[in-house]
């Protein structure tokens, strides 16, 4: 294998890790939550099924679904960014994460959603920020929005508890 | 509605809550039947709601652990429920915002029960909280408190 084939291998790697890493929680997987990479940040995507109606006269997307949506990015992003640095670290752990052995997920601690318009019956999606990552604690916060990204749909700040190691 | 100061929460929906009702699953819903969501009854501006325990909504593989996601949904309807049921003449609310605390996991295979109250409405906002728990309030799995859009119909407007 020559140092090109070597690269482009731990690349397919880590889109492997991030897919893995997303379809591990069954949650995920029941509200349709997928997540593409640029770098280390994702954004989320949430195609839009009937089942994720709330108010089925206007129709709108459930404001409960759109919350958790915007909860399961910021818990994936900080998962991401847990196995992105295992994985550049290399050794047991990489080895173990490739495997699909994951660490713990962090706990939501707290979380205050803003809601600016409603979730209209189409794709949704979403990016988180983290403004302070602390040792126990980390402060995140994650937009949603459909059409436009100047037009938030819904805003979260929240604080996670980070597994111990 | 008489109006309530924020501890008042778990002792009034205690004392005026009857716990033996199986509810209806949230049909006309469609997330709510997707989640087999029960409303068990909503009236006087306060309701209860649950959620029965399935394997496709946890959120943590290791342990079980419902996704907080799915106490998020339970307790916006639970507040929603509440608001609607303050007066016959709501259309419908929408959320503006919500918080929600959670104080400790809910427990793998126990269905989530959600309590809220309305404790404040004016013309066009109100202010509503809930609590998730399995089988008793002073053990909370979660907190949530909201404020909602009230649509009414046009014609009983000033």
């Amino acid at each position: 294998m020559t140092p090109v084939d070597r690269h482009i291998r731990r690349e397919q790697e880590r889109e492997a890790v991030l897919g893995a890493l997303a379809s591990s929680v069954p949650y995920n997987q029941f509200i349709g939550v997928q997540f593409d990479r640029l770098g280390d940040e994702l954004t989320g995507r949430l195609p839009f099924q009937k089942s994720l109606i709330g108010n089925p006269f206007l129709p709108a997307i459930h404001g409960g679904v759109t919350g958790a949506f915007l909860e399961i990015t910021a818990i994936m992003q900080l998962a991401w960014d847990r196995a992105w640095t295992i994985m550049e670290d290399g050794g047991d752990a990489a080895e173990a994460l490739s495997n699909g052995t994951f660490p713990p997920v962090p706990k939501t601690i707290d979380i205050t959603i803003d809601y600016m318009r409603p979730g209209r019956p189409r794709e949704t999606y979403s990016r988180a920020s983290v403004q302070k990552a602390g040792r126990r604690v980390t402060n995140v916060h994650v937009e949603a929005w459909q059409d436009a990204r100047s037009k938030p749909i819904a805003m979260l700040r929240g604080n996670f508890l980070m597994p111990e190691d | 509605m008489t109006e309530r100061t924020p501890g008042d929460l778990v002792q009034i929906n205690v004392r005026e809550a009857p716990d033996d009702d199986e509810g209806i699953i949230m049909s006309a819903m469609p997330h709510g039947e997707a989640l087999s969501m029960r409303l068990h009854w909503s009236r006087d501006g306060t309701s209860q709601l649950s959620v029965p325990y399935d394997e496709k909504l946890v959120g943590d593989p290791d342990t079980g652990v419902l996704h907080g996601g799915v106490v998020t949904v339970l307790l916006d309807t639970a507040c929603g429920s509440a608001v609607m049921s303050v007066r016959e003449k709501i259309r419908s609310t929408a959320t503006l915002d919500l918080r929600i605390d959670y104080m400790r996991p809910a427990t793998p295979g126990k269905t989530v029960v959600a309590r809220a109250e309305c404790y404040r409405m004016t013309r066009t906002v109100a202010f509503a909280r809930a609590l998730a728990y399995h089988d008793d309030p002073d053990q909370p799995i979660a907190s949530a408190t909201g404020t909602f859009v009230v649509e009414r119909p046009k014609e009983i407007e000033p």
